[in-house]
């Protein structure tokens, strides 16, 4: 692949990756707004909220470390840009395939979070500081049960294939549901249910948006941040969390519709299945961000902890387990 | 320091007077280790408006009443209600009953919509935006009904000294029993929410405790204090206007659980149980409500001279729906305003309790802690000194405050 290809292709995909990802959260904002019995604001709020920031005066307050806290936005903008390159998206394997799979993607999650944490230290606020701490202790809960699920999921597909298990195209090619038998499903369910709620916890949603938390830390790790930089980690945020509910799709939802429909042609199938994506997208994004976030209160971060640490992680082992009997029992 | 041994520091932050966990501005200095809150100062002060001095300097008593209502614009029933019985006690003006029946109704209504909003208000602090914003839905049909009956949403200006200005018809007593016949038919959904949700409750079992010990020793009053399990309510111990007549028995939450924690989800209980019980005073009000005149003077000038004319001082106490609120008055003959004006609202007494609530609490836990007392302190004040040459402000303290009154009080008597 040509280094023009890289980098005009890397930009056109995160470009996309951005405008759909606001798409999603208007939705998102207007879908919870709706459920909590409001009007809520038009679907293209986020785009107006981007532009509006971009105009504003980009402040550093005077304690600050200056260049880490410019440094912080571009990082996290930058980190989850890039994991977009090593999703499958609109039902086409991921741009740069070839240069990295699963586990890569696993540690690209962490950069952002990381990002926020070293911009949040970085401004000298005893709230942004508070909320850097909580946003560190999320970030290590969240990660046993994530791993769980990639690695049970991963595990079983090299049961029955030489392929490397970890690639994206590998999962595309064999659905986990299709190897499974009916305890097995189950299995996956539970893998799946882990799965989002980790997403809500990568979102930073309600009830894991401890790290920001409005009435607690009056916006935590953002609170000092304005202007452009605020844009860039807005932009960043909704860049992660398009692309962790891309992540659940493609681990779990590798389906097209095209061999379906036996449609032929190469565009009209390529644009059916980008339509059958986002409407994956957004299923997963309704049941996983904006439900949850709609029905409960926030939690407190130990609380927050110990539900990732040992039920989620706890939820995932049962399901690894369950996958593992069944493989006993078929294979 | 010894091989192994680390020095715990500390660090403090700010919440206030301006913060997204505050309606009004106060300003809590925690003193922090790591997530854990081991002290807290409570700095007021920060909206004096001259309430009192306008009520002793520039109105005369009927507008003082209209001010009193602005003291808060939540308890615009009770600030006033406290100060028309002081000064009807000074000036020896006699209710007639029909009026003291309208005035409980009116601060029922009141209670109903406070605790409800405060229960928006406990939501949004811990994060639940649905509830927050479903509860305030479901206070807009209070909000509806007193307009209807007080012709305003928020400040009703139905209380005069000597009676109210509105009298309630029987052709509204329809409109008034939908309206509580809805908060009886929505009670169980509010319980089911409040007490029963999983989250909820993670979020204030255990959290901001205030033991009946403490309770008793800081005075705190209100569902604060009975949420602690302190059986105190004024409306219970010294029944005031209506009340004397009406049955009425504070509420504590072991009615509910059985047991006395003292914690944020007790107080809940107790709001919640509070808003039915205002639901059925008004209900029994309504219905041996007695009938006869309004007002015992209706001719505003001669009430003014009344009040003029009239010497001696009189205390109100009724309890408002964050507790017992306190008016003194005292009236001189030949003076058109009130000689002296002391208003004690609720939220000073609790704001006592704070430090001992917020002991030992995460960050986390601070706002819903706070907010738990219903904090309204618009009305809550202390003195501070600014010294306009440089600027800087410095609060007086217990200390300096007791010398500084032994010195004035030496130097009158000489």
């Amino acid at each position: 692949m040509s280094l023009a290809i890289i980098i005009f292709g890397s930009a056109i995909i995160v470009f996309i990756g951005g405008v759909f990802g606001m798409l999603y959260r208007g939705i998102d904002r207007k879908l919870v707004a709706h459920m909590q019995g409001r009007v809520g604001p038009p679907i293209v709020q986020p785009f107006r909220d981007v532009q509006k920031l971009l105009m504003k005066e980009n402040i550093i307050p005077d304690g600050a470390i200056s260049w880490l806290f410019n440094a912080a936005p571009f990082l996290a903008l930058i980190s989850s840009g890039s994991l977009l390159l090593f999703i499958p998206l609109f039902g086409q394997p991921p741009l740069l395939e070839r240069y990295g799979d699963v586990i890569l993607v696993l540690y690209l999650l962490i950069i952002p979070s990381l990002s926020f944490v070293v911009g949040g230290f970085a401004s000298s606020s005893p709230y942004a500081t508070v909320g850097a701490q909580r946003e560190m202790i999320i970030m290590m809960s969240y990660e046993a049960p994530l791993a769980v699920v990639v690695l049970g999921i991963a595990w079983r597909i090299s049961q029955v294939t030489n392929a490397n298990p970890f690639l994206m195209s590998t999962m595309a090619n064999y659905p986990i549901w299709s190897l499974l038998g009916p305890v097995g499903v189950a299995g996956a369910l539970l893998m799946l249910l882990t799965l989002m709620i980790v997403t809500v916890g990568e979102a930073a949603k309600v009830p894991f948006d401890i790290a920001e938390a409005e009435t607690e830390i009056a916006g935590g790790l953002l609170l000092e941040y304005s202007g452009r930089n605020l844009s860039l980690f807005y932009l960043s945020d909704v860049i992660k969390a398009f692309a962790m509910v891309s992540l659940v799709v493609g681990l779990f939802l590798p389906y097209n519709l095209s061999p379906v429909l036996g449609i032929k042609s190469a565009f009209a199938g390529g644009f059916v299945d980008g339509l059958f994506f986002l409407v994956k997208v957004l299923v997963i994004m309704f049941f996983s961000i904006s439900l949850i976030r709609a029905g409960m209160a926030r939690f407190k971060v130990s609380q927050a902890s110990s539900v990732y640490v040992l039920a989620m992680t706890a939820v995932a082992l049962v399901g690894l387990f369950l996958i593992w009997v069944d493989a006993r029992i078929w294979v | 320091m010894a091989v192994g041994e680390t020095e715990k520091t500390t660090y403090t932050v700010p919440v206030g007077p301006i913060h997204p966990a505050l309606k009004e501005p106060v300003q809590l200095m925690l003193e922090i280790e790591g997530e854990k809150v081991v002290n807290t100062d409570i700095l007021l002060s920060q909206v004096h408006r001259s309430i009192e001095w306008l009520g002793m300097n520039r109105n005369n008593p009927v507008q003082t009443l209209y001010v009193a209502e602005r003291i808060c614009g939540i308890c615009n029933i009770c600030h006033p209600f406290c100060l028309a019985m002081a000064v009807e006690q000074a000036a020896n003006i006699t209710v007639p009953p029909r009026a003291e029946y309208i005035r409980v109704i009116a601060a029922e209504m009141e209670r109903i919509h406070s605790h409800i909003l405060w229960a928006g208000v406990a939501a949004h602090e811990i994060g639940f935006d649905t509830v927050f914003y479903l509860t305030w839905r479901v206070r807009e049909e209070i909000m509806d009904l007193i307009e209807y009956v007080f012709g305003n949403r928020v400040t009703k200006a139905v209380l005069q000294f000597g009676g109210v200005r509105r009298d309630i018809t029987a052709d509204q007593l329809p409109r008034i029993k939908k309206s509580l016949d809805y908060y009886k038919s929505i009670f169980e959904h509010l319980r089911q929410i409040f007490l029963e949700d999983r989250t909820v409750r993670m979020r204030t079992r255990n959290v901001g405790i205030l033991t009946t010990e403490d309770a008793l020793k800081l005075l705190t009053v209100g569902p604060t204090t009975r949420a602690s399990g302190v059986a105190k309510d004024v409306r219970q111990d010294q029944p005031y206007s209506a009340y004397a007549d009406l049955d009425i028995k504070a509420i504590t939450p072991d009615i509910v659980t059985g047991t006395v924690v003292g914690d944020v989800y007790d107080r809940i209980i107790v709001r919640l149980l509070e808003v039915k019980q205002s639901v059925e005073i008004i209900e029994q009000c309504i219905d041996s409500m007695p009938e006869g005149p309004i007002m015992s003077e209706t001719k505003m000038p001669r009430l003014l001279k009344l009040l003029t004319d009239a010497a001696g001082e009189g205390v109100g106490r009724v309890e408002a729906p964050r507790g017992e609120d306190i008016h003194y008055v005292r009236l001189e003959a030949g003076q058109s305003t009130l000689t002296t004006w002391k208003v004690r609202a609720p939220t000073y007494v609790n704001l006592v309790a704070i430090p001992t609530i917020l002991k030992g609490m995460q960050i986390a836990d601070v706002p819903i802690a706070f907010a738990s007392i219903d904090p309204c302190l618009s009305c809550t004040n202390r003195i501070v000194v600014t010294d306009r040459a440089t600027g800087r402000n410095s609060v007086v303290g217990y200390e300096e405050l007791r010398r500084l009154s032994v010195e004035k009080t030496r130097k009158l008597q000489r």
